[in-house]
């Protein structure tokens, strides 16, 4: 049986569908991030958000960039995070207080940031073409082995500086001090 | 009826970079800050890709330059990690605002 164009009661179609349940999906989640109070489910709702992103990047017609999102962001960075957070976290940190003092103007602020991003991003014209451009695969290669070659050695260079420098500050001091103090 | 367009992948990457603005001001760990940088980090990489996918001009480079935000993030999050790390072996705590030695 052939799936049908659209969703049959409602009437849109399938893309739009997947979109507005991923951006649903990333929205609630990145929320949960910001506002639970354990940290660990903090990191899982992250990852989920991360996860929505990727899917929405291959509506966007950037199946290589959904690849590198999920390992890059959730095979390296959300892990990371989780263990950091396994490795800081006292066990009555959940009790405490979980947003500064200033969290109500944080909030006021954001909020008023966001509507005048989104008024001005709406009131603008792009000059967009009308439909989605589908990046493929061997294009992407192309331009970023040829064109774009140096940025590309120098992210390779800042990411081994990167490691190495974290490396550096995150081991224990040799000689013991505030070891475990 | 037109869900999606530039002007909707654009306000949904604006509410995720708010949602971590928000998140970066307002919480008291230092992981959820980062976590929150990340958010921010995100949503950038969101409205990159959606010019990429509907402005013709910038088709392709789009995706260069969201992979690199991709390799600078991944570097920022080793080097914020590491500092969480180092400053919490030192002070006994991960809440941001607990580390007030330049204030005595």
């Amino acid at each position: 049986m052939p799936i049908p164009e659209a969703i049959p009661i409602v009437g849109i179609s399938w893309d739009d569908a997947l979109f507005v349940v991923l951006a649903a999906t990333m929205l609630g989640s990145a929320l949960l991030v910001v506002t639970l109070r354990d940290i660990i489910r903090c990191g899982l709702a992250l990852i989920v958000c991360f996860a929505s992103l990727a899917g929405l990047y291959v509506l966007l017609g950037a199946p290589l960039l959904a690849g590198a999102q999920v390992l890059v962001y959730i095979g390296a960075i959300a892990v990371l995070i989780l263990f950091a957070v396994m490795l800081t976290q006292a066990k009555n940190a959940p009790a405490q207080l979980v947003f500064q003092t200033q969290a109500v103007p944080a909030a006021i602020a954001a909020i008023a940031f966001a509507v005048l991003l989104a008024l001005a991003v709406v009131s603008t014209d792009w000059g967009e073409a009308g439909r989605r451009i589908a990046t493929g695969t061997g294009a992407l290669a192309r331009l970023l082995f040829d064109q774009y070659v140096l940025p590309f050695e120098v992210v390779s260079v800042l990411l081994l500086v990167a490691v190495v420098g974290s490396v550096y500050i995150a081991r224990r001091d040799p000689r013991g001090r505030g070891d475990d103090r | 009826m037109i869900l999606q367009s530039l002007d909707a992948y654009l306000v949904l990457a604006t509410i995720l970079f708010c949602v971590g603005a928000f998140g970066f001001l307002a919480r008291r760990n230092a992981i959820s800050m980062l976590m929150s940088i990340e958010l921010m980090l995100n949503a950038v990489n969101l409205a990159i890709v959606a010019f990429g996918a509907y402005v013709p001009a910038l088709t392709g480079h789009a995706s260069v330059i969201a992979l690199v935000v991709m390799a600078v993030a991944a570097a920022e999050a080793t080097v914020g990690l590491a500092i969480v790390i180092s400053i919490y072996r030192n002070r006994r705590t991960p809440l941001v605002d607990e580390y007030d030695a330049m204030r005595e």
